[in-house]
């Protein structure tokens, strides 16, 4: 194309060249003015395309709402809800964002003892987020009736916080997941994890497991 | 309650995209003898189908390195981006698909990550987000949670970081900040109240990158807390994390 350029800008240029010098060594020309019909010269009739490959729809992200149960050391099993919104990264590894909250039930000591209240108001709430990294373990297919769909057995890790009892609790969580595809832009996720933290609230300090069960629907986009 | 908003307004915007689908996809041809079709987008999922040299395929989306395709039978699978590698454009050329790399990492403008670390003993964890004026200069936002064994604290930080050296792989910075703590004792001690106090900081620290468009970050940070007692507090924190740019 520049090559192309380049001999186009020489021949206009010979040409006008040309063009003066006759006209300055010979006046009766000057009266006809050579014309240079550029517009003869031929084009090139194809026009590239251009194709922005970037321009490929990427589903990358997957946001999903769920529900289930926790089960809060010493406290009871409640219903839990909240959020998820993970990044694939590559074919196995996804990062994930997730929130959730629920609500702590009586201890048996609290039952036990009558209107005793170990915790109270807004105390009861149990929140946490955490930050995790996954990795797609098994992907394959799962069979239902004579149909196949696409799933993924996944383990999850990760850190974060919960606020139980109006307190902060740096907090870990572990799991393992299982999605299942019926389309590709969606997905029904089961997820066992458990969100482990130091707690002093009945006594002395010790590692609480709260092992949470729950189901989920997911869209990637 | 806001979160849960938030994941509403990202799904109405989903469900919108969809009705607007459109309709023109990159078609290329096929190079090499035969491509796989995979039923999903990772190599475990099996293969149902084989594409023969010469055929047309339309590229209708992508999820990390693996591309949908239509056939002309409208047939539709997953093949991964190597593979994809091997076939022609319409207009002839190789087929060239974009990918991070550090040339990305080197002009990089926005930044969001995540670290976790270690402030004065307690747990920490931070999520920021840069935006970089020039290669060398940049903005940063960032709120930190620390999570102690007698109180905690909501960190929110301002500042300026120079980046010396960005055409290196492991670029080091040095930054200079200031926000506010707040920070509330555990309930389970005797109750004091809670104090919020201007803070500022000095950084040193480097980014490291790695590939596509990730990036590991370390960095350690020797605060200042101007409180309303005689004496002010000075804290250190380390901390690392993974950044992602675009």
């Amino acid at each position: 194309m520049e090559s192309r350029n380049r001999s186009l800008f020489l021949n206009t240029a010979f040409a006008s060249i040309i063009g003066l010098l006759a006209a300055v060594s010979n006046p009766v020309c000057a009266a006809k003015p050579v014309e240079l019909k550029n517009d003869q010269i031929i084009k090139p009739e194809l026009k590239r395309r251009k194709i922005e490959t970037a321009d490929i729809d990427t589903e990358d992200y997957e946001v999903s709402l769920f529900g289930g149960a926790l089960s809060i050391e010493d406290f009871g099993v409640n219903a839990v809800f909240g959020a998820r919104i993970a990044y694939h990264i590559t074919e196995n590894f996804f990062a994930e964002f997730a929130v959730g909250s629920s609500e702590a039930d009586k201890t048996s000591f609290e039952v036990l003892s009558g209107g005793l209240q170990l915790l109270v108001g807004d105390e009861r709430d149990f929140t946490y987020y955490n930050v995790s990294v996954g990795y797609n373990l098994f992907a394959g297919e799962s069979f239902f009736g004579k149909r196949a769909y696409n799933s993924d057995l996944y383990l999850i890790g990760g850190i974060g916080n919960t606020t139980f009892a109006n307190d902060d609790h740096f907090t870990w969580n572990i799991g393992v997941g299982y999605r299942f595809i019926p389309k590709d832009w969606m997905a029904i996720h089961i997820d066992v994890r458990d969100h482990m933290f130091n707690s002093d609230l009945l006594g002395a300090d010790k590692l609480i497991h709260n092992l949470e069960l729950t189901v989920g629907f997911s869209f990637f986009f | 309650m806001r979160i849960i908003i938030f994941f509403l307004f990202v799904f109405q915007l989903l469900l919108s995209q969809q009705a607007l689908g459109k309709d023109e996809f990159l078609e290329v041809i096929v190079l090499d003898p035969f491509l796989e079709m995979h039923t999903g987008p990772a190599a475990g999922y099996p293969v149902t189908h084989v594409i023969e040299r010469n055929e047309k395929i339309k590229v209708l989306k992508r999820k990390t390195d693996w591309f949908k395709i239509r056939t002309k039978k409208n047939k539709e699978g997953w093949v991964h981006i190597s593979e994809l590698r091997q076939t022609l454009t319409l207009d002839g050329e190789r087929t060239r698909f974009h990918e991070y790399g550090i040339e990305d990492f080197r002009k990089r403008k926005w930044e969001i990550g995540l670290m976790g670390g270690d402030f004065d003993g307690a747990a920490s964890l931070t999520v920021f987000g840069n935006y970089y004026l020039t290669p060398t200069l940049s903005t940063e936002l960032s709120f930190t949670q620390a999570i102690g064994n007698f109180s905690s604290s909501l960190m929110a930080n301002a500042r300026i970081a120079a980046h010396p050296f960005p055409e290196w792989r492991v670029s080091p910075f040095f930054a200079l900040g200031g926000g506010i703590i707040d920070t509330s004792p555990k309930g389970t001690l005797v109750q004091t109240v809670d104090r919020q106090d201007p803070i500022a900081h000095v950084s040193l620290g480097a980014d490291i990158y790695i590939k596509k468009r990730f990036i590991v970050r370390v960095e350690y940070n020797q605060y200042k807390v101007f409180t309303s007692r005689n004496d002010n507090e000075e804290v250190t924190e380390w901390k690392a994390g993974i950044v992602a740019f675009f």
